[in-house]
């Protein structure tokens, strides 16, 4: 359906995904055909059970496509091991969700920090590594927060500096403004806007249209299949952006 | 009618909802009441036996004792005295070397009539009563020689024929026979390298002739001497009218005789209640991780039964069915296991009437399993129905996962280490308590295993040197078993159900450690070494100093000084300790499978 603008990143081609049978058989994605090139921001929204969501955790290794196939810089990852599909997520996608999913008893660097772990880098660098990300993000102050001392819009930005620790290929972010209030959800367009114009390609579930209204593309979906697809020229710089509140 | 259907139904449900957890929750309180039923029939099997036997053969309240003939007169004096209701005897006694299946013993012979007497009618249990030439023998007596009716035996030199097979509450059984003549007796060990006096019987059986075998049996030295038994009016007064003729030198009161009747079901009953003790702890913290976490789970099912419409009243009434379903068919359960495992234990009472097999509840013992069973249900209803009650709908709907304990010092270790350790020593330092009661469980469960090689090993010394026959070993050998096989059986439902409570526990953890790039793999080990470190600690502090506490313990019980125990070799310790870990491992392996390869989407 989509053609990437620059060298396709991240690529899904005929992908379904499948669950029951017979005639309790729901097909949740339903043959679909996607590509993300470097550096592009990519939205996708719809209806609550469209299946949005599984598309996004498809995408993203979480879960295996019932067919299809799925490519990440160019090598499929529908059909490989878990242990790869593990190297994966550890290494080429960072995922946000709406819902946060920080560990509650560790303090906000110790999460971020913690992908950096699993991927095997040593403790020290990965410490560096998650307070650079903080200071970025503007919660060097809060490092030492546990998530329950942060506020909605902090938390997400935690969530996102975890997403980022492993520098990777794509940022899969599923309704990250989902669980905020308005303030805190400009505070994450804001975020992801900057990610966007540092050339972090992104993939975004949303209902919101301001956050949609950040991307490069926009897919509408509808009961498993992608059925539209509008060209933001520019980004948060165009019309939408500005109805977002982003310019300043 | 409606409400009652409704509250069964929604009981169901729920436990059919979580079958797993059901069925670990039942298993855990199976467990317990199993072990509680078992300790109860035990302490009830000690007396019981003994107490029919004394029913069947009209067994005396006192048993007299004269050492010759001149002493017979205090015999007859004491038909008469006060209190005294009826009597048999006295009838002539006498010892000798017993001679059967190319065994030899001493022996106590008495002199009896064919006919039945008033008091102490032996109650034969194989074959007939005395003939002439026929000989009688007390049954765990004949067991211990190996002879059945029909067989030849020796005694004094004379061939007899074996009539008939009896027991007697006159006497307590083989080997503690009450000692009749009046050279003496020694029970128990003799060292080898020490010679008896002359006279003095060793451990020596009984055996009854009739009277004309006595006296042709008795020589200068085997002399005759007199036993006579006495029927009191009160006989309950029994110990009272020893004293007050004569003391215990010449006159055996039947409490004395059931005293050393049942010292051996004394001896399991005592290990049995040791195993109870520590089987109870074992219980406890099963119990503690199940019913805590299922405690947790219902808050938010508290709020949808409140947010449709039920009352507090209908919360607690659906817990409370939920967890007497599960307790009434674990005490039954319990109650049943523990009825047809008790008459393994009782074997020691050979001697006496029924004393095997016939082990089994009591009413009050079944009354004491169900309250305990019903007990563990009541307390874990009470806490999420009071919760019910006193919390709004919105915020049980609302209800979160306890929220996870942060212990710093631990993630901070945990950087360190590879993948695997870093995340089970996060996932053991989220909950501290669950932590705690798994090493306590293991270190119960080693310290018994502890206690258990001493005993082995003591009673495996034993076996030949007089204080246990043969067949009393293994008597407490299956006493040992049983508590061994327990012991591990409860450990084992432990070891799953805390993992399984771990694995429940951290699903959103390992799912979210998955999706940041952990693999199934390491997400597994992470599960199983969050169970086995803890089994290590336990197991070391199992060993020492619980292990050698537990000893003190049980001498400081029994007051046995313990200076003679065999202690376990280290290579034994070490063994028990690599032992420990390798079975948490197993038995944690498929728990930590399921919950590492659960699909994270299903999760998160």
């Amino acid at each position: 359906m989509s053609e990437a603008v620059g060298a396709p990143v991240l690529s899904a081609r005929g992908v379904r995904k499948e669950y029951g049978e017979g005639d309790g058989l729901v097909r949740a994605v339903d043959s679909v055909d996607l590509q993300v090139g470097a550096g592009e921001t990519v939205a996708i929204m719809g209806p609550s059970g469209c299946g949005k969501s599984t598309l996004l955790h498809l995408l993203g290794g979480l879960d295996r496509p019932s067919g299809g196939e799925v490519v990440l810089n160019g090598r499929r990852i529908d059909d490989i091991s878990e242990k790869a599909l593990a190297r994966v997520r550890r290494t080429d996608v960072g995922h946000v969700f709406q819902s946060f999913h920080l560990m509650e008893e560790l303090t906000a660097v110790e999460n971020v920090e913690l992908s950096a772990l699993l991927a095997g880098r040593a403790p020290r660098a990965a410490r560096r590594r998650a307070e650079e990300l903080l200071e970025r993000l503007g919660l060097a102050g809060r490092s030492g927060f546990l998530p329950s001392a942060l506020s909605g819009g902090q938390r997400q930005r935690v969530a996102v500096a975890r997403a980022l620790c492993n520098e990777p290929l794509v940022v899969l972010a599923d309704e990250p403004t989902g669980n905020l209030d308005s303030a805190a959800a400009l505070d994450v367009l804001r975020l992801f806007r900057d990610l966007r114009e540092s050339g972090q390609t992104l993939v975004i579930v949303t209902h919101d249209a301001r956050i949609a209204a950040t991307a490069d593309r926009m897919f509408s979906m509808r009961d498993g299949s992608l059925v539209d697809e509008t060209r933001l020229t520019g980004g948060t710089a165009g019309r939408l952006g500005a109805l977002a509140g982003l310019e300043d | 009618m409606g409400r009652v259907l409704l509250v069964t139904r929604l009981a169901v449900r729920d436990l059919r909802r979580r079958p797993t957890e059901a069925l670990l929750l039942l298993i855990a309180i199976l467990a317990a009441t199993t072990t509680l039923t078992l300790g109860l029939v035990l302490r009830d099997a000690a007396g019981d036996p003994f107490e029919s036997t004394r029913a069947a053969t009209q067994g005396p309240d006192v048993v007299a004792k004269a050492a010759g003939v001149s002493e017979l007169s205090r015999l007859e004096r004491l038909a008469t005295a006060s209190g005294v209701t009826g009597h048999s005897g006295p009838f002539p006694v006498t010892s000798g070397k017993i001679q059967a299946s190319g065994r030899t013993s001493d022996v106590q012979v008495v002199g009896r009539d064919t006919a039945d007497a008033a008091v102490d009618r032996p109650k034969v249990t194989k074959g007939g009563w005395v003939t002439a030439g026929g000989a009688v023998l007390e049954a765990a007596f004949a067991h211990a020689l190996d002879v059945g009716v029909g067989d030849s035996v020796t005694i004094g030199g004379k061939p007899f024929e074996v009539v008939g097979l009896a027991v007697t509450a006159a006497s307590p059984p083989y080997p503690a026979t009450l000692c009749l003549v009046p050279a003496g007796c020694v029970h128990g060990a003799v060292p080898e390298d020490r010679n008896l006096p002359a006279g003095l019987l060793h451990n020596p059986g009984l055996a009854w002739l009739t009277q004309p075998d006595v006296q042709s049996l008795a020589t200068g030295r085997n002399a005759l001497s007199h036993v006579m038994n006495l029927k009191l009016s009160d006989p309950a007064d029994a110990q009272a009218f020893v004293e007050r003729n004569g003391g215990d030198a010449f006159l055996q009161s039947w409490q004395g005789i059931r005293s050393d009747a049942t010292e051996l079901a004394k001896d399991s009953q005592i290990l049995l209640l040791i195993g109870a003790w520590l089987l109870g702890l074992l219980a406890v913290a099963g119990l503690s991780v199940l019913v805590g976490g299922r405690m947790a789970d219902q808050t938010r099912r508290v709020g949808l039964l409140k947010a449709v419409g039920g009352t507090p009243g209908l919360v607690a009434a659906v817990l409370l069915a939920e967890y007497l379903l599960v307790a009434v068919v674990a005490a039954t359960g319990g109650l049943a296991i523990g009825a047809l495992a008790a008459p393994l234990l009782t074997g020691s009472s050979a001697g006496l009437v029924g004393g095997v097999g016939t082990a089994s509840p009591t009413w009050s013992t079944a009354l004491v399993v169900t309250g305990v069973a019903l007990g563990v249900a009541v307390a874990a209803t009470t806490v999420p129905a009071v919760r019910a009650a006193r919390s709004s709908t919105v915020s049980a709907l609302a209800d979160a996962a306890r929220p996870p304990r942060r212990t710093g010092w631990l993630i901070s270790l945990s950087r360190r280490l590879p993948v695997p350790l870093m995340l089970a020593l996060r996932v053991a330092a989220r909950r501290p308590r669950r932590v705690v009661l798994g090493v306590v469980g293991i270190a119960v469960t080693v310290s018994g295993m502890y206690i258990l090689l001493v005993l082995d090993t003591f009673l495996g010394s034993q076996t030949g040197t007089g204080v246990y026959t043969a067949d009393q070993v293994e008597t407490l050998r299956h006493v040992l078993m049983v508590w061994t096989v327990v012991l591990l059986a409860l450990a084992a439902v432990n070891t799953i159900v805390i993992t399984w409570a771990t694995v429940l526990d951290n699903r959103r953890a390992s799912a979210l450690a998955r999706a940041l790039g952990a693999t199934p793999q390491e997400v597994t080990v992470a599960l199983a070494i969050a169970q086995v470190l803890p089994a290590l600690v336990g197991a070391v502090l199992g060993v020492f100093p619980c292990g050698r506490l537990l000893f003190a313990g049980i001498n400081a019980i029994t007051g046995a000084d313990g200076g003679d125990a065999v202690l376990p070799a280290p290579w034994q310790l070490i063994g028990l300790t690599a032992a420990t870990v390798v079975a948490v491992a197993l038995l944690t392996a498929i728990p930590a499978r399921l919950g590492g390869r659960r699909p994270v989407t299903e999760v998160l």
